[in-house]
């Protein structure tokens, strides 16, 4: 043990101050990630964050606004809440709107494979908000959430389009009632 | 071991030194392996009655067992858990009388009973409980942890403590873990061996079935009971927090599966399934245990005596894989330290940094892009309570810029640690601000 330590002091000689006696609060791992992926987004002109308690950076939200597609002219705003355990788990993304989507049910999932299944630590926060802008741009008929939904796109694409303009306005499609999402 | 050797210790009595004979034999002998500075005899059986050592989490009845076993006498437990019926097939040191009881509470007591003068100190809690202070007393860790996150936490913790101006710092940290037939033992030493966060990437993420798989097309009765957890508790208890211990919680959760599996025609749904789903339990073998917690208290009697090589010394291999999934193969490797690291890197130890406490948080990131090391372009900074002041995403800037004019004694505490990051370099500064 003893020898251990000798080599830990040839290994580096730093310099010697002493620290106050203030109880140390360390910044967390996940905090620490989080603070990189933070500096790495590239929101563009279609994407804005907020964070209703600047000290925590682990919990804010992040608006996506369409610019093409036919999600086009909607403000779609998504919950992230990320754990200590980043990294190693994916953030836990929701979308706080009900919306008429093939890929988000209606209670705010969503499903992007990056986001469960193939999750990997070396993905970082950008990837998911490309991700998510992805689906607005190409919505997914063959991974359905909102079944109801998917079944509308794959049996006819106008259709489709012209409910997710009745929906975004706030209409109805089929029984359901979507919340109002344009800007 | 002849009896004279056993009477000459202190305190204890030759009939009692008579149960360590075999023993003995190890800490009074030099070995084909010892190293040549080592004295056998009295210092190295002392050492091992005053090594101080923590035990905490699931392995704990073996390494408890194992511990004491092999003549440590001051051990510590660490568990927060109680005790479940369904534990006593595999952890030995309970009985059907002690459920509800606390883990810690209960083992402390059978060990102490069974094997004389061992001391054994159990803390019913969790180990992110305890600070520094309390890490400090003790001159191994050995965890068997059931989770990566408090695996993390105890790492962090340990490479945090690492103050290079007192050896007595550095806690080797010994480390079991298991999932069915595979498992694993490694020895980190804090800030100069690869620690378990540059390690992250050994563990394997869970395994998890896409969203829309569950919502749509079930296949199989896990697939079911995960639809219940993640989408049919959130549609119709949405306002009631999910206890994975609460027995009408997860009854409610099996009869939605049961009722699901049931339209999809797949057999198979249990109340026990459930649970098991839920909790994410993968069954944890009695054996493949045993094999792991006695490789981690083999490390820590020979680091603590110094008999043998022990697994981890720096420059070293540090790491036994085990798998018994198929047949049986274990390798044994060096898991190299990233330097990169979030903990333990290079740059992640927070270095001492004289500040003028009148400095404003502008006037301190100023002097920043002028140190050498450093020269930073657009820093962002944070303490673990407060972001001082970050550069993106816009919103945060806006939020976090009114800090700027601010002077360091009303932001942050003397001593406290900050981190550093800027879009120009991949890494991260840590800074301890040591007030002048």
């Amino acid at each position: 043990m003893l020898k251990i330590w000798s080599m830990k002091q040839k290994q580096q000689q730093d310099e010697a101050a002493a620290t106050g006696g203030a109880k140390k609060k360390k910044v967390t791992a996940a905090q620490l990630r989080v603070q990189k992926d933070l500096s790495e987004l590239s929101l563009g002109s279609t994407m804005k964050t907020n964070f209703p308690n600047p000290d925590d950076i682990l919990n804010f939200t992040l608006t996506i606004e369409p610019d093409e597609g036919m999600y086009k002219g909607g403000r779609f705003i998504f919950d992230f809440k990320i754990n200590q355990n980043f990294p190693h788990d994916p953030p836990k993304v929701k979308c706080t709107q009900k919306i008429y989507h093939p890929n988000i049910d209606l209670e705010g999932n969503v499903c992007l494979n990056i986001l469960r299944e193939d999750w990997k630590p070396v993905l970082n926060l950008n990837a998911v908000i490309v991700g998510l802008q992805f689906l607005f741009l190409e919505p997914n008929a063959s991974d359905p959430l909102n079944k109801d939904a998917a079944e509308d796109l794959k049996a006819n694409r106008e259709g489709f389009k012209r409910n997710v303009r009745l929906s975004l306005g706030g209409g109805n499609v089929g029984k359901q009632t979507f919340d109002r999402v344009l800007k | 071991m002849d009896e004279a050797t056993g009477t000459g210790l202190p305190n204890r009595p030759g009939a009692q030194r008579m149960r360590w004979k075999y023993l003995d034999n190890i800490l009074t002998r030099h070995g084909p392996f010892t190293d040549p500075d080592w004295e056998p005899g009295e210092a190295a059986i002392e050492g091992l009655a005053r090594a101080k050592l923590l035990g905490a989490g699931g392995l704990g009845c073996e390494i408890l067992k194992n511990l004491a076993l092999s003549g440590f006498q001051d051990i510590h437990v660490i568990d927060m858990d109680t005790i479940d019926v369904s534990n006593l097939n595999r952890q030995f040191l309970f009985r059907q009388a002690d459920v509800g009881k606390y883990k810690a509470e209960v083992a402390a007591k059978f060990v102490e009973k069974r094997v004389k003068g061992v001391k054994i100190t159990p803390y019913c809690g969790k180990i992110q409980d305890k600070d520094e202070e309390y890490y400090k007393q003790f001159a191994i860790i050995v965890c068997g942890l059931d989770s990566i996150e408090a695996r993390r936490w105890i790492n962090a913790t340990l490479v945090g403590m690492v103050d290079d101006q007192d050896p007595d710092s550095m806690k080797p940290l010994i480390d079991g873990g298991t999932e069915g037939f595979k498992g694993q033992a490694r020895v980190i030493f804090p800030t100069m061996t690869s620690c378990i966060e540059c390690q992250l990437d050994m563990h394997a993420p869970r395994a998890a079935v896409p969203l829309c798989t569950l919502a749509t097309i079930p296949r199989q009765p896990q697939h079911c009971i995960e639809w219940a957890h993640i989408i049919a508790w959130e549609e119709e208890r949405k306002d009631i927090t999910l206890d994975n211990d609460d027995p009408e919680h997860i009854t409610w959760l099996y009869q939605k599966a049961l009722t699901r599996a049931q339209e999809f025609n797949i057999p198979g749904v249990t109340y026990s399934m459930t649970q098991g789903v839920v909790k994410n339990i993968i069954p944890a073998i009695a054996s493949t245990n045993a094999i792991v917690a006695a490789s981690c208290c083999n490390e820590a009697f020979k680091l603590a005596t110094s008999t043998n090589p022990f697994l981890g010394f720096p420059g070293t291999d540090n790491y036994m894989m085990y798998t018994g999934d198929e047949s049986i193969y274990t390798y044994t490797f060096q898991h190299m330290k990233k330097s990169d690291c979030p903990v333990c890197g290079d740059d992640n130890i927070a270095r001492p940094l004289q500040v003028d406490s009148d400095f404003t948080l502008q006037e301190f990131l100023d002097s920043l892009a002028e140190r050498p090391e450093a020269q930073l372009k657009k820093p962002s900074i944070r303490s673990q309570e407060k972001s001082l002041y970050y550069q993106f995403p816009p919103d945060l800037r806006e939020q976090t810029r009114p800090n700027l004019s601010k002077k360091l004694y009303e932001l942050v505490q003397n001593g406290e640690e900050v981190v550093i990051t800027d879009p120009a370099f991949p890494l991260t500064f840590k800074y301890k601000l040591v007030f002048k």
